[in-house]
């Protein structure tokens, strides 16, 4: 369906991305800020220029280095960040909006947006201008002018970064539903890994340009293969060298772990699995090493605690435990980490 | 904060109040002078005069035309001056700014030394086409348009380069050509830009004189505007200067009252 390679260069750097999306798949663009993805997102709509690589949709090339299609006659619906309704138009009429510029009658314009607004459950609001909106209200009213169109690739960028807490659950299921009934491939840009794991059926993970990870979301969870989706998913993960159940890390220290294994490895394990003690510990655990307490900070009920060693690790310790181990940075302690616990995969 | 002392920072310093007072009475005296001395017993009887209101209908007239001439060539002056980079641009604004500090009778002057009947154009506008500008109602057009054109086309621009330029990429990838995003989304955008450009090049085109004067003369009927009515009845009836003076400023107090607040200023 979209089979592309995308190349900008934007100087600072550049993005260099393969992606192919089928028919009625949603793929999320995940990645830190500055990675490039809304410059992925504009290549595709045609908004950016590409410096090398193509785009291919419906088996058709809309774009090359130096050409392609402009972006009104790509049959791309795109979802901008904070929506970009016309202030000036009401919600009818910037649902409206696309039928009309590509020829449709007046009339014939405002049947198709209407029965969009009805299907949003938005007919209440159809004769507001975007000022009048929630925010909620203003996404689904921008979703129904992409989807207008009947593009054949839809574009969201951020889709629920202008919501509050509150209102983005509910928006977010309601997206997974309409994009669920869409039968075009789509391409989200998000920097939350919720957003890319409720709505994505395949997420592609971005960083300084470059693509680092591509997998279903349970892989990149339980599988990161960078620090800024391990990051993402919670977990602790090094990189190293494994020989037989011993893996000599990167950075300096080593694990052990469950898996028998040889070669490059990626070592990931969650911080709950991190036990922390005053002294060093007796028994069995076979990782245990000293280390110093760089931060404390609450996540939810529990306290998160960087610990600066070799190597450095994330452990999560109950409120009570950290006072009780006096847990102020600067103050050692002892870690230990049990092997069954550990999950090393090839890198 | 507390209230007493936010009112206090608000009170002018001492030395600024003197001058204001001063700025605002000087602006106003003038006003009052000509209603004080406005001959008000023959009001009317100079009113129905056929020559007043001659120059006023004229005034109106070509200050109108001038503002739709000045919209449809302005308004693209401005978009390109805004949404592109080519070379030469810095030489274009500021050419299209200088009329603005030029002396109007200047521009007479140079609209005589292009579009005359020896002018480097009039000439071949003579001989082809058999048309004379000079001394025309057209001419009191051009010589306004040539004035008011930079008050319309800054305006404009201002307008443009704050408006964001993201909602014509929303309307591209909704299928709108590049005009159809202008005239539905850009120009409804900028309109509050585009309202405010106009009135000031109307009331530029009204009060127009030195380049009128130069390049179109003082036809009564045809080329004869307001305010070079109220220079020729100067010479020889003050009363009637002074009366003339008063309906241009009861048509400007008009124009901006009816305006207030919706496209000008905060009022």
């Amino acid at each position: 369906m979209l089979h592309a390679h995308l190349v900008v260069d934007r100087g600072r750097f550049t993005l260099d991305l393969p992606l192919d999306v089928a028919a009625g798949e949603v793929v999320a663009l995940l990645g830190p800020n500055g990675a490039g993805k809304t410059t992925a997102l504009r290549a595709l709509a045609g908004l950016v220029a590409l410096s090398g690589g193509t785009i291919e949709l419906d088996g058709t090339q809309i774009a090359r280095p130096g050409g392609g299609l402009p972006p009104e006659r790509r049959r791309v619906g795109v979802v901008f960040q904070d929506y970009l309704l016309f202030p000036h138009l009401s919600a009818l009429e910037n649902v409206a909006f696309g039928p009309r510029s590509t020829g449709s009658s007046r009339h014939h314009a405002r049947v198709m947006a209407a029965a969009w607004l009805d299907r949003m459950g938005l007919g209440e609001v159809a004769l507001q201008k975007p000022g009048g909106l929630s925010g909620g209200q203003a996404q689904r009213v921008a979703l129904a002018r992409a989807l207008v169109t009947s593009p054949r690739l839809l574009l969201l960028d951020e889709p629920l970064a202008a919501l509050d807490a509150g209102t983005r659950l509910a928006v977010r299921a309601d997206l997974r539903r309409h994009l669920a009934a869409y039968d075009g491939a789509t391409v989200l840009v998000t920097h939350d890994p919720l957003d890319a794991m409720v709505l994505a059926d395949r997420i592609v993970v971005i960083e300084a340009g470059k693509m680092v990870q591509d997998g279903p979301p349970s892989e990149i969870v339980r599988r990161p293969r960078t620090e800024y989706v391990a990051r993402l998913a919670g977990l602790n993960l090094y990189r190293g060298v494994a020989s037989d159940g011993l893996v000599s890390l990167a950075d300096g220290g080593e694990l052990t772990v469950e898996e028998r294994m040889t070669g490059d490895v990626f070592v990931a394990f969650p911080p709950s699995a991190v036990a922390v003690h005053r002294q060093h510990p007796e028994g069995s655990p076979r990782n245990v090493w000293e280390v110093t307490v760089a931060g404390v900070e609450a996540h939810g009920d529990l306290m998160r605690v960087e610990f600066r060693g070799t190597p450095s690790v994330a452990a999560e310790v109950t409120p009570a435990a950290a006072a009780e181990l006096e847990l102020m940075p600067g103050q050692t302690a002892w870690v230990a980490v049990k092997a069954t616990e550990t999950h090393a995969y090839p890198a | 904060m507390t209230q007493p002392s936010q009112q206090q920072y608000r009170r002018p310093p001492a030395i600024l109040l003197l001058p204001a007072v001063i700025g605002t009475a000087y602006l106003f005296f003038p006003l009052v002078g000509l209603v004080v001395r406005s001959p008000w017993g023959t009001l009317w009887q100079r009113l129905t005069e056929p020559g007043a209101l001659t120059a006023l209908w004229l005034s109106l007239l070509t200050a109108t035309i001038t503002t739709a001439v000045c919209l449809v060539l302005g308004v693209p002056v401005a978009f390109v001056l805004a949404r592109t980079r080519f070379f030469g641009q810095r030489f274009v604004r500021a050419l299209v700014t200088l009329p603005l500090v030029l002396p109007p009778v200047v521009g007479g002057v140079a609209l005589f030394t292009a579009f005359g009947r020896t002018g480097i154009i009039g000439v071949w506008l003579d001989r082809w086409f058999g048309i004379e500008l000079p001394f025309t109602t057209t001419a009191v057009v051009m010589s306004q348009t040539f004035v008011a054109l930079p008050f319309l086309v800054i305006a404009v621009e201002g307008a443009l380069r704050s408006a964001d330029t993201r909602f014509e990429e929303a309307a591209a990838t909704l299928g709108a050509s590049r005009w159809t995003a202008f005239r539905r989304i850009t120009l409804p955008l900028v309109g509050p830009g585009v309202a405010a450009g106009s009135v000031l090049c109307w009331a530029r085109a009204l009060g127009e004189f030195g380049a009128t004067i130069t390049f179109a003369g003082n036809l009564p009927g045809s080329t004869q505007t307001m305010p070079i009515a109220v220079y020729i009845t100067l010479q020889n009836d003050p009363d009637g200067a002074i009366l003339l003076s008063l309906i241009l400023v009861a048509v400007s107090i008009l124009v901006l009252v009816s305006l207030r607040g919706r496209w000008i200023g905060a009022g």
